[in-house]
């Protein structure tokens, strides 16, 4: 930053010295040649010095103007213009101060116009550098390889130029030529960029012909009295360099007034359809409006909104609608500018007259229903365009243009908007999927805590006895299961004991058995006979459970005083009992049914009181049909036979260990440790 | 799977299950004695010959429909099952709720002398 400021600020002395010597040197030269002495300073020092001076302003402009990044357009121009005034305005103040003067002699001396002629050179050139510096700039707003090339070789042409000015040798016509016609082709080339104003707006176009033609008058001021002065001055003294004969300020002035002059026609002639490009830029804003909807966490109707308002405003609509067929299959209606009544109309007469595929979500293509509208008298409207809205291609709606005069909608509108309805499509796809990761998320959430709240319904201890040792084991598949176990103790020697088996899976299941479990232990306590609890826990359970839905469920009070067990069996699968004395494994015989099936009164009618004596060393095995359902890889059952053979073969054992050979036996038979059910065991060893 | 077909008989209907039925096919059973009730026939007989498995999800259609059969007074029997089948619906105890015979014959007595 410090050092442009400083460049900046030593090319403008280095500018404001050569300037001075030029002035001294030319007026010194002059004199001479009036005088007709010999000149004290050489006579090439005026050329090379104006030389440094155009070098000098050429970098101050350079980094002034061209390494401003902030500066726009029209700041551009407007610098130019600036320039031009300001040094209008001192060159109308000098000829102030000369008409001031009046018929003095003075300004008619030679030596004194002199002087006056190289102000207004220096801000003449001053100018022209501004605008050279400005114009690099906007032909190089769109750069390419090739024409920051051709800019090189362009300014590289005109310091050529420059130096072949001071040097002063004279070169062979035919070089000369070429040089000059090459500058003037590259030259006219470069002219022809001009990009920047397509990205002008309205305002600025106006703003910009406005400095433009003002910039034209300044120079056309500077050309016409630069010229008057120097032909006063050539015509007294045969020693003044004609400005003209310059070449360098005659090929930068061609330069700077051909850009002005085709900038402005340019400028002028797009005016017109500046409403085109700015109608573009807004649709592009549209578009990223539409598919950033959903990335701001705004819902499917924003993005219905934003659809309807985007298509209307690109094609001039003057009423629109949008029939959506939402994510729950309900029909939603979006207007704009068009009752709902209207749309009603418009429908009801497209279908009266069987235009297929117009309106009707089965259609896939956009349809231009122009020429339907006419036969419809009371619609204010002549013109109609209707796009579907597809999400996995399935047409979800329909986008309905109209506008009121006939023949309204051209081609290019019907790619936009048709354009804007598959963004919309896409936008509202891609919402539909995360609202169904979300819906996925939170069940699985749900599902972990139904089953965080089944496992702690099982009991963490069993009750113990002197009379018999129990094990229990429980296992789940990937889903929440509803298999229930638990003991109660109701006396000193009397046990509670449960196993039940909730149908269905998943929140319900584990629901259904949080009260069984509430039934379990607050039943239990009270000591019922087994088949009194289970017509009461089916009293309690009937209003509880819905329709199709049950518990199969056993249940037992050991008693360790008389050496029985009293059970009822609801439903479940039957008991497995091995007796030490027979040394034999069976099933128990026994009727009942599941609790919740039998809504009425009669369901005592249904269950039966069963009882059987135990002796040291018989095994009674529960269990829930998980086991005895699960399957091989030949989708054979493991079945009761099995189940009957494995403990008779491990009797002997503890219950843990019984129920271990059984859990291994299974394993064993299905292949794998994952059963596709809920399995549970509970092992009773008397002794 | 499950295949469900139903097939009228002198003025029964008779529902056949062919396959197996687990929590997602009994919504096709359930579906299909909706609408043979819906139909308002006085006969329903199950054909259950065919049926291979039949999971707790199943035997829950045929406890809930009970009730509104026996509101309705539709005779409603189950034949022909295999003994494995059979043996779940008695485990469950539903074998004492609805009435199931060996062959269709007998259940189409059966269902005639209960419709008397």
């Amino acid at each position: 930053m410090f050092k442009t400021k400083a460049i900046i600020r030593l090319t403008s002395l280095c500018a404001a010295i050569c300037w001075v010597i030029l002035v001294f040197a030319d007026i010194t030269v002059l004199f001479s040649d009036l005088k007709a002495l010999p000149p004290d300073v050489p006579v090439w020092l005026p050329r090379v010095m104006l030389d440094l001076y155009v070098v000098s302003l050429f970098y101050y402009y350079k980094f002034r103007i061209e390494r401003d990044e902030g500066l726009n357009f029209t700041d551009l121009l407007w610098k130019v213009f600036a320039t031009g005034l300001i040094a209008t305005v001192i060159s109308l103040a000098v000829r102030l101060v000369l008409f001031l003067l009046g018929s003095t002699k003075l300004p008619s001396n030679v030596l004194f116009v002199d002087f006056v002629y190289q102000i207004n050179l220096a801000l003449f050139i001053n100018f022209l550098l501004a605008a050279f510096t400005c114009w690099k700039r906007l032909i190089l707003y769109q750069k390419s390889k090739w024409l920051i090339r051709a800019w090189l070789v362009f300014e590289l042409l005109l310091l050529g130029i420059l130096l072949y000015d001071s040097i002063h040798v004279v070169l062979s016509e035919a070089i000369s030529t070429i040089a000059i016609v090459i500058t003037s082709l590259l030259g006219l080339v470069l002219s022809a960029n001009m990009r920047w104003v397509a990205y002008l707006n309205f305002k600025q176009k106006w703003t910009s012909l406005l400095l433009l033609l003002l910039s034209i008058f300044y120079l056309v001021y500077f050309l016409y009295s630069v010229t008057i002065w120097s032909d006063q001055i050539t015509q007294q003294s045969g020693a003044f360099v004609n400005f003209q004969s310059h070449v360098f300020n005659i090929a930068l002035l061609a330069f700077v007034l051909t850009y002005m002059s085709f900038s402005f026609l340019v400028v002028l002639f797009n005016l017109p359809t500046s409403s085109v490009f700015e109608q573009k830029l807004e649709e592009v804003v549209n578009f990223q409006r539409i598919s950033q909807s959903i990335q701001t966490e705004q819902s499917e109707e924003s993005v219905y909104n934003i659809l309807l308002e985007s298509s209307v405003s690109s094609v001039f609509a003057d009423a629109a609608w949008l029939e959506i067929k939402g994510a729950a299959n309900e029909q939603r209606l979006f207007t704009y500018q068009i009752t709902e009544k209207e749309t009603k109309e418009i429908h009801t007469h497209l279908e009266k007259h069987k235009i297929k595929g117009a309106l009707d979500q089965s259609s896939d293509k956009t349809k231009n229903l122009s020429k339907h509208l006419s036969s419809l008298k009371s619609t204010r409207f002549r013109s109609l365009l209707a796009f579907p809205i597809k999400v996995k291609d399935e047409t979800i709606g329909t986008l309905a243009l109209l506008k009121e005069l006939p023949e309204g909608f051209n081609k290019e509108m019907t790619r936009i908007v048709s354009a804007f309805a598959n963004q919309a499509g896409i936008s509202i796809e891609n919402f539909r999927l995360m609202e169904e990761a979300f819906q996925n998320a939170r069940y699985k959430e749900e599902l972990k805590i139904a089953k965080t709240v089944q496992q702690s319904l099982l009991p963490t201890r069993l009750e113990q006895d002197p009379d018999f040792e129990i094990s229990a084991f429980s296992a789940s598949a990937d889903e929440v299961g509803g298999d229930y176990y638990d003991t109660l103790r109701i006396s000193d020697h009397e046990i509670a004991l449960i196993i039940a088996d909730v149908s269905g899976k998943g929140t319900t299941a584990a629901f259904h058995m949080s009260q069984m479990k509430g039934i379990f232990h607050s039943l239990a306590q009270l000591g019922p006979n087994p088949r009194d609890f289970m017509a009461k826990a089916n009293k309690a359970l009937v209003f509880c459970l819905e329709r199709g839905s049950f518990i199969s469920a056993t249940y037992f009070v050991i008693n360790t005083e008389s050496k029985k067990v009293f059970y009822s069996r609801a439903g479940h699968c039957p008991v497995l009992l091995y007796k030490s004395a027979k040394q034999k494994s069976e099933y128990l015989k026994d009727k009942g049914t599941a609790l919740g099936m039998v809504r009425s009164h009669d369901y005592r009618n249904f269950v039966e009181d069963n009882e059987f004596t135990y002796e040291p060393g018989d095994v009674m095995v529960l269990y829930t049909d998980g086991i005895t359902e699960a399957k091989n890889n030949k989708s054979e059952e493991f079945g009761n036979e099995r189940l009957a053979e494995v403990l008779q073969n491990n009797a002997e054992k503890s219950s843990k260990e019984i129920e271990e050979s059984v859990i291994s036996t299974l394993y064993k038979f299905s292949g794998s440790e994952d059963i596709n059910d809920d399995y549970t065991s509970m092992t009773v060893k008397f002794r | 799977m499950v295949h469900i077909k139903r097939l009228q008989e002198d003025g029964a209907d008779i529902i056949a299950i062919v396959g197996e039925i687990d929590a997602s096919s009994s919504i096709e059973l359930d579906l299909a004695i909706a609408k043979s009730v819906g139909e308002g026939y006085k006969k329903i007989l199950v054909d259950c010959q065919a049926l291979e498995y039949i999971s707790s999800a199943g035997l829950g259609v045929f406890m809930s429909y009970i009730e509104e059969l026996r509101d309705k007074n539709i005779s409603f029997v189950l034949f022909g099952m295999k003994e494995r089948v059979l043996n779940t619906f008695s485990i469950l105890g539903l074998a004492d709720l609805l009435n199931i015979r060996e062959n269709k014959q007998e259940a189409k007595k059966l269902a005639d002398e209960l419709s008397l």
